[in-house]
């Protein structure tokens, strides 16, 4: 096939998809459905795989689409369809920009490290911790970057047209929009991860992608399979190396005319360069296990056996401790047990601080734990939450939820009629519930300490819980000549607005502890109201 | 207490009753002052915006408060993501019609703004509001950054000194007041003057520094040149957000009024109470008079 086509084909792609997610995670105006969301994240290949894995009956396709693609035509996943390996090409084609000299050379892969970390990355999984693939999975990755790096930049833009819109009294065209900012913690991480990608892309391409980044390694095992590859016609080829020079993944090896397939992500960069035309994107009919370079064995006097079975062992090895580890967790899904209670230290001074147990873990995802071991921190829930209610924790869940939201009450209430975060979660982490069912579910619980009321402390009124209530398992009771609010939990579903209404600092005189396991809440009693008046009678 | 004048009208069987009185007593004072302005408005059984065109009529019509060029703004309460039926919010068609009045009585623009409590696009649209207020040919305007706030004095305010207010009550010309009649879980009910707690930024200062007080320091930056009390759905207990349906009676009835405290007070008539037992409202009659 045309080497220009192909390329071209590639960038379009690419780009797509890049835009598409881009806009996805740094969209606060909710202009996209439900259904958009779903289908845009459709062909990332860690949360559809983790979504056929713990919501039972569903079948995300799109892992085993990407599957199928990398077997027909090589890791085309990497290069077309995962947000943060297009970011680096990006990155590295504004690097080609700047720096005329600088381009690519071939380098030996780093075999031990990239197979040792795709198994420290599958291993935790056996212990029910997702915490590695949380950290390292390019789609989340990219996720917390538009988010909490990219999203805010767009907010500060937009506000700045919105408000001189609003001095020409246009109201209608753009709003300003208020930003939450995240943790410290997590601004830290994500930005220390976007750094050192983007310092590897500059340098070095592909880099992250043929290291560390896990779905890359793994990819990388089933690539060498792959019927379409780039094929080096060695009659044609003068070994003129600028293959090489253009090669992303540093894996074409001009002296020997190989090219790694486990590293290649099918950029076809190479063979848009070729002037001999001495590459072709064709049926390869060479042997996979013999190609991995640096395994294979030397002419005459090395071992074969050295190369063929210790990259056979590697491809055992590490398919085994992957479907051992997904077995693993999905068994430990269906036992959710009660977590160990986790007291949030209170900053600063205050009476009374709030005793809280349990983080509150968003509504779909069942229990603590069972969210803690299936979401990688996308944030997409994050980024679509109209009430910014959701907010990466950052040791709210412990060590092993960093990155993972939580409910955060400071920032918002989870509102009664909504159930956005559970219909646009890529991983199953959240899974869908309707809306009946949203208002009969108890995430948490509400607690009231009186000491820390303003009609305690104050002696006057305020309300303010019961006020955003949704269900009146916050009322008002007479106390003394004030109002006080009482609280009944069997009807609590545990959506803060309490606590984010509640206008006493530091610590808040109603809050909501929350459930490690959810639970049902019960239907509030109503009774009919009458008029004091009759039809058409008026009361003076 | 000063005496006011008031009219009742009901439209249901097509008649205005006609019967004048003043606050606190029954007194029949039509015929010798038909001719001046009264005080308040109220009336039944009508359709909102039928109620409207009915009590706007008696006070003289829409021009007496808005002039030609001038611009409005009309603060109902869309505060929660409820349907109208629901009657946390004010009615759509109410909104709608004193929209195209404003406007036929030569307003420049017109502007519809809440601060939310639930998110805002939300309220906007389920509300009905957003898609009234655009087909009367009115401007919905976000109010859910602070940033569309802007810090105003309040002289002569003992709890509320200064406030973050939204801009559009600094920048507008005319200020009309559409509450919704609601039972209310904090203030006891909800009226005229406690929907001005949706011009400011930061309720919570109202909520820590003795609620009543502050919403009666709110008259002291501004009062609404209009106040029409939507009664049509009235909720009765489980206020202001209300649990269901249950909570809520139908009274299609409406009152107007130039002066926030006398439409409190009626509307909190209406809805069974005396006024006496609202600490803000109650403290205005006796402050303000």
């Amino acid at each position: 096939m045309n080497a220009l086509f192909l390329k071209r084909l590639r960038v379009v792609l690419s780009v797509f998809f890049l835009v598409l997610l881009t806009l996805l995670f740094i969209d606060f105006r909710k202009s996209f459905s439900r259904e958009f969301y779903q289908w845009a994240v459709s062909l990332q290949f860690v949360p559809s795989l983790l979504k056929t894995i713990t919501v039972s009956g569903v079948v995300a396709f799109g892992f085993i689409a990407v599957l199928l693609l990398t077997l027909l035509f090589g890791r085309v996943y990497c290069s077309v369809l995962c947000p943060l390996g297009i970011l680096q090409d990006f990155i590295s084609w504004v690097s080609g920009k700047t720096k005329k000299k600088r381009r690519y050379k071939y380098h030996k892969a780093w075999n031990i490290g990239r197979y040792v970390l795709l198994a420290l990355v599958l291993l935790p999984l056996l212990f029910g911790s997702i915490a590695m693939v949380t950290l390292l999975d390019p789609y989340s990755l990219f996720g917390r970057i538009a988010t909490t790096l990219i999203k805010p930049f767009a907010v500060f833009g937009n506000n700045v047209i919105a408000a001189g819109f609003a001095k020409a009294d246009i109201y209608n065209f753009l709003y300003r929009y208020d930003i939450v900012p995240v943790h410290p913690a997590i601004l830290v991480i994500t930005t220390l991860f976007l750094g050192g990608i983007g310092w590897a892309s500059f340098s070095r391409g592909r880099l992250y992608c043929n290291t560390i980044c896990p779905v890359g390694t793994f990819l990388g095992l089933i690539s060498r399979f792959a019927i379409f590859k780039i094929v080096i016609d060695k009659s044609q080829c003068t070994h003129c190396g600028r293959c090489a020079r253009v090669c992303k993944a540093e894996c074409i090896e001009t002296k020997t005319q190989k090219i790694d397939y486990s590293r290649c992500v099918a950029c076809f960069n190479c063979m848009t360069v070729c002037s001999e035309q001495a590459m072709n994107f064709t049926p390869a009919k060479t042997k996979p296990f013999l190609l991995p370079e640096g395994l294979e064995p030397k002419a005459k006097g090395g071992s074969k056996k050295i190369g063929t079975d210790s990259s056979k062992r590697n491809f055992l090895i590490t398919s085994a401790v992957g479907i051992a580890a997904l077995y693993g967790f999905k068994s430990a899904d269906s036992i959710p047990e009660p977590k160990k209670p986790k007291v949030i230290k209170p900053k600063g001074e205050s009476t009374v601080p709030e005793k809280k147990t349990s983080p509150v873990s968003p509504p779909g995802s069942r229990s603590v734990e069972r969210f803690n071991k299936i979401c990688t921190g996308c944030s997409l829930c994050v980024s679509a939450c109209p009430t910014k209610v959701l907010q990466p924790s950052f040791l709210q869940y412990g060590l092993i939820g960093v990155m993972q939201p939580h409910m955060n009450y400071r920032r918002g209430l989870c509102e009664f009629d909504c159930t956005l975060c559970s219909e646009v979660c890529p991983t199953g982490a959240i899974v869908p519930i309707t809306m009946d069912a949203k208002h009969l579910l108890q995430i948490g619980q509400v607690h009231f300490e009186k000491k820390n009321c303003i009609v305690e402390t104050e002696k006057t009124d305020c309300g303010a819980c019961s006020e955003h209530c949704p269900t009146k398992a916050v009322h008002m009771v007479p106390y003394g000549k004030l109002f006080i609010p009482e609280v009944d939990q069997k009807i609590c579903v545990g959506c803060g607005a309490c606590e984010y209404a509640c206008p006493t600092t530091p610590f808040k005189a109603i809050f909501v502890d929350g459930n490690p396991i959810h639970l049902a809440a019960e239907k509030p009693k109503t009774i009919k109201a009458k008029s004091a008046l009759k039809e058409g009678e008026f009361p003076f | 207490m000063e005496r006011r004048k008031f009219i009742t009208s009901g439209i249901g069987a097509g008649i205005a009753t006609g019967a004048a009185i003043t606050f606190g007593g029954v007194d029949n004072l039509l015929a010798g002052n038909a001719a001046q302005p009264y005080d308040l408005i109220a009336v039944r059984g009508g359709e909102p915006d039928v109620m409207f065109d009915k009590g706007i009529e008696a006070l003289g019509g829409m021009s007496q408060f808005v002039k030609p060029g001038q611009k409005v703004v009309i603060k109902p309460n869309i505060g929660w993501d409820r349907v109208p039926e629901r009657g946390a919010n004010t009615n759509p068609i109410l909104v709608k019609r004193i929209v195209e009045q404003c406007l036929k009585a030569g307003a420049k623009e017109v502007f519809v703004f809440d601060h939310t409590c639930h998110e805002w696009t939300k309220c906007y649209k389920n509300s009905g509001i957003e898609a009234a207020v655009v087909a009367a040919g009115g401007k919905m305007v976000p109010g859910d950054s602070e940033r569309y706030y802007q810090k105003v004095e309040f002289a002569g305010g003992s709890k509320l000194k200064e406030m973050k207010v939204h801009e559009l009550l600094v920048t507008s010309d005319v200020f009309i007041n559409v509450p919704i009649l609601k039972n209310h879980s904090s203030s006891k009910l909800s009226i005229s003057m406690k929907n001005m707690m949706g011009c400011v930024w930061d309720r919570g200062f109202w909520h820590k520094n003795d609620l009543h007080q502050c919403i009666a320091d709110f008259l002291h930056y501004k009062k609404p040149a209009l106040n029409v009390v939507d009664a049509y759905y009235v909720m009765k207990q489980n206020g202001p957000m209300g649990v269901s349906l249950d909570d809520v009676i139908t009274m299609k009835s409406l009152i107007l009024s130039r002066d926030i405290v006398a439409a409190d007070a009626a509307a909190t008539k209406f809805f069974g109470k005396d006024p006496a037992e609202i600490n803000h409202i109650h403290g205005q009659c006796r402050r303000i008079g």
